[in-house]
């Protein structure tokens, strides 16, 4: 059989004259009609820089292919070097061969322009429909995708629709045509695990579908093995290995895809939970953190005049202690309210009900015994500081000044989270994503806290590195016994570090209790589906349901108060909130 | 500091901009010291009119004064009322920005209408108005400039702050408990270096006509001091039988807006993260 997509020897640099750097050092791979291939790789491996050079879009980039070739077998059977093809064919090829769908749904497409024009452009431009044949297009295009409703939804908006439904849209724009090429960059990366779950159940069956060959890249690993066929793991522009896709996970040969594979938190439904913490010790002590019925709400306003019409409810009744030493993990999707409970402990929003007492360390200051590590390691960090300028600033806040015991402990504590004690008069772009987030360790460090908050401090690191920050925050933890609340998205990783779990869905806690039970013996069924959705290696052969239910809205009317709590106890220190049996 | 210098350096309109900004402030810094050729006011009675040469090397004005001595000290008055004029504008501008990003809601509104009333006026009509109220003189001339040039700092400040301020650094400064001082001025400030320092070289380019137009219709710099706009009005008679006294200041004017607006344009690239790469 000749393959659809035949990469040979693939070079691409960026940058112009001699200063050219080369990013892909020489790819060569080879992809049959309804195939799936994975390029997987953590972030600089060049896995989207050679699926960028293939429709060519890397030219647009900044880019170059310096030398090698991409043949691909037309519709009309022709070999096309794609390296050598003009811009203006290239133009027709992508879209009509080759398909395209993003890592971020909301920004690849137009928010002025409805969906269904943006859907039936592609119809007009590729097979010339027009009129009331693009329209009807359309409507299957959206069907297909398993959009319910379609006829309606083509006059939404991007803004009108939830991130896994615009990627479904854009998984259907890219199908339009029938390409016989699909390139998927990091398609669930921007999701929540639920909707990442459906979405790889589509591409799968879109596949079976339509016999389209795919080129999937992810840096997951995990999420592989529900849909490719053959793996290619990529490395600082290297392809490392290559091969069908259960000797790949089964019999990994090179040592950095077995580093791949142990690096990645594999979920292991709770039995790889900590057991270095009892609670029936520590509930002698006072906790550390002790919330109490905390609600948020932000008015909704609506008309001319401002009136409040509603509110969002963002956190309804929440409340939990947390002992000295102990990790909660706060479980759940976007927009379920979980990081605006963490928030509201730090001042960062007001709650509207509702308190919580936090206490310091015996002996340490009292300033601010609450300190956070946020998502985003590039974006918390003063780009214009350096970085005793940052770590002096939780202090300088407390009314402290820089005195040498100061940047003693400074160098101290660069050197507990693993970074070089020269680096006080270095900036924050001198340092990787991984070893910002250490910075940012250190820095909630300086004041002595004795509860951190982790806001998803993980979510943005490569596996690797992610792996080695949860180990520091492990020994940290019990070097000083702080408390942690860690909330997250990733089941895997929750189950690495949480002694306790706290389900939020819709702003409620609807399970909580020890890790291992609530894992192992999930009760809410929105526990379930959680758990349910979380992809693993382990699980690659089972299929995916598609799943349409959508979320409750948290808008509510004014006066709206949720129902009192009714909790199921299932076990010495794991409970549910009951629910209702009309849903 | 060392690395915007080699950029400008680098940058072929931060060169030409950069040496004509350079050679216009050496010759303001010498005409405020009174290094000039000859006084700038003393009037060779003889010497009425005559054209470039050795002795005068820009000729003399109708009555006797030296041109080359006039035009450098008018290229300093020019320079002190521009640098003044923007230095206030910038700091007040900057601090209204600041602050209407960053307190919102009500300020917010009453600082930015103000600042859109006051930019729907034509720059050097609303000067005028103010040269009106208070009188001619280097002074007025300073502060309507500066009155006059705020709104485009208020306005280029407040964009970037509301931006920056929901960053996530500003919250984990909120969350240390730092001080609203603090984060205004180290966590706002410092990351509005590189627009403010842009808008600065550009203004100077508009307060440089502002002040030469001024002067020109008589509000600004009064006679017998020295002043780009006043050589240019003075000259306007005598434009047929004298025209070294109109081409002179009027290539002054010129050349130092082009050396400001090029050197903008150089600092824009230069500061700007998106093509400091493509320049490297």
């Amino acid at each position: 059989m000749t393959p659809l997509l035949s990469v040979r020897d693939l070079r691409v640099g960026f940058g112009k004259g001699d200063a050219v750097k080369e990013i892909v050092h020489g790819v060569s791979f080879d992809l049959h009609p309804g195939e799936t291939l994975a390029i997987v790789g953590e972030s600089g491996s060049g896995k989207s820089v050679t699926a960028l050079s293939i429709n060519r879009l890397i030219d647009y980039g900044g880019g170059r292919i310096l030398s090698g070739a991409i043949a691909l077998r037309t519709r009309k059977g022709e070999a096309l070097d794609l390296t050598q093809t003009s811009p203006q064919r290239m133009e027709k090829i992508r879209g009509a061969e080759i398909g395209m769908i993003f890592q971020e749904p909301m920004t690849s497409l137009n928010p002025v322009k409805t969906i269904g024009w943006q859907l039936e452009e592609a119809f007009r431009l590729h097979r010339g429909l027009s009129g009331a044949a693009a329209h009807k297009a359309a409507i299957e295009a959206l069907e297909r995708v398993r959009i319910p409703d379609a006829e309606r939804r083509l006059g939404y908006y991007p803004h009108q629709l939830s991130g896994g439904m615009l990627q479904r849209v854009m998984i259907a724009i890219a199908l339009a045509t029938n390409p016989r090429l699909l390139i998927a960059d990091e398609p669930t990366t921007a999701l929540d695990v639920s909707v990442q779950a459906q979405i790889m159940a589509l591409l799968a069956e879109l596949k079976r579908e339509t016999g389209t060959g795919m080129i999937f890249i992810t840096h997951d690993i995990g999420l592989v093995a529900g849909i490719a066929d053959r793996v290619l793991v990529m490395q600082a522009g290297d392809v490392v290995e290559q091969g069908p896709l259960d000797q790949i996970l089964d019999a990994p040969q090179h040592p950095y895809t077995q580093h791949l594979l142990k690096a990645v938190p594999h979920f292991a439904g709770g039995e790889a939970v900590r057991h270095d913490f009892r609670r029936v010790d520590a509930l002698k002590q006072r906790p550390a953190l002790t919330v109490d019925d905390l609600t948020v709400r932000f008015p909704v306003t609506s008309g001319l005049l401002r009136r409040k019409t509603g509110a969002v409810h963002a956190v309804e009744s929440v409340s939990f202690d947390l002992m000295p030493g102990e990790t909660l993990a706060i479980v759940g999707e976007s927009g379920s309210g979980k990081s605006t409970t963490a928030r509201a402990l730090l001042d960062l929003v007001q709650p509207v009900r509702g308190s919580f007492e936090v206490r310091g360390l015996e002996g340490k200051s009292q300033h601010r015994p609450v300190q956070m590590v946020f998502q985003n390691p590039y974006a918390s960090l003063n780009p214009r500081l350096n970085v005793e300028s940052l770590l002096a600033e939780p202090v300088r806040a407390g009314g402290g000044r820089l005195t040498s015991a100061m940047r003693d402990r400074m160098t101290y504590l660069l050197a507990r989270v693993g970074l070089p004690t020269d680096s006080l008069t270095r900036y924050p772009h001198e340092f990787s994503g991984g070893q910002r987030q250490r910075l940012c360790i250190a820095r909630a460090l300086m004041v002595d806290p004795s509860v951190l908050v982790l806001d998803e401090a993980v979510s943005a690191l490569d596996v690797s590195v992610q792996a080695k920050v949860l180990e520091l925050l492990v020994d940290l933890q019990k070097e000083l016994h702080l408390a942690y609340l860690f909330v997250s998205h990733d089941m895997a990783v929750v189950e690495r570090i949480a002694h306790r779990i706290a389900v939020v869905y819709a702003g409620q806690i609807v399970e909580m209790g020890d890790a291992a039970a609530v894992l192992s013996n999930p009760q809410h069924s929105y526990t379930r589906r959680l758990i349910a959705a979380v992809p693993t290696i382990e699980r690659r052969r089972e299929r995916f349901e598609l799943d349409t239910r959508s979320v409750p809205s948290l808008v509510k009317p004014i006066g709206y108060e949720p129902r009192e709590a009714s909790w199921i106890s299932y076990g010495p220190d794991h409970k549910a909130r009951a629910e209702e049996l009309s849903a | 500091m060392a690395d915007l210098l080699r950029g400008l350096l680098r940058h072929p309109s931060g060169r030409i901009g950069g040496a004509i900004v350079a050679l216009y402030i050496i010759v303001a810094v010498l005409a405020h010291l009174g290094v000039t050729p000859y006084d700038p006011i003393q009037q060779f009675r003889i010497d009425r009119l005559k054209p470039p040469s050795g002795a005068h090397w820009m000729g003399t004005d109708m009555f006797g004064r030296d041109v080359l001595s006039r035009l450098m000290v008018g290229i300093g008055q020019s320079f002190l009322v521009a640098f003044a004029s923007v230095g206030i504008s910038a700091v007040i501008g900057t601090a209204l920005g600041l602050t209407a990003a960053w307190f919102g809601h009500l300020w917010d509104g009453v600082v930015m209408r103000l600042m859109d009333i006051l930019l729907a006026f034509p720059a050097v009509l609303l000067a005028l108005l103010i040269i009106a109220v208070i009188g001619p003189g280097t002074g007025t001339s300073v502060m309507a400039i500066a009155f006059v040039y705020t709104p485009i700092f208020t306005r280029v400040v407040r964009g970037p702050a509301l931006s920056i301020k929901s960053r996530d650094f500003v919250d984990a400064a909120r969350t240390f408990g730092s001080s609203r001082v603090y984060i205004l001025t180290r966590h706002l400030m410092l990351n509005l270096v590189a627009p403010l320092t842009v808008q600065v070289t550009l203004a100077l380019a508009w307060s440089l006509l502002t002040e030469a137009g001024l002067s020109f219709l008589g509000l600004g710099t009064q006679p017998p001091a020295s002043s780009l706009g006043l050589m240019l009005s003075e000259s306007g008679n005598l434009m047929e039988m004298a025209p070294w006294l109109l081409v002179f200041p009027g290539i002054a004017i010129m050349l130092g807006i082009l050396g400001f607006n090029l050197l903008g344009d150089a600092l824009r690239d230069i500061l700007d993260p998106k093509t400091r790469s493509a320049l490297a």
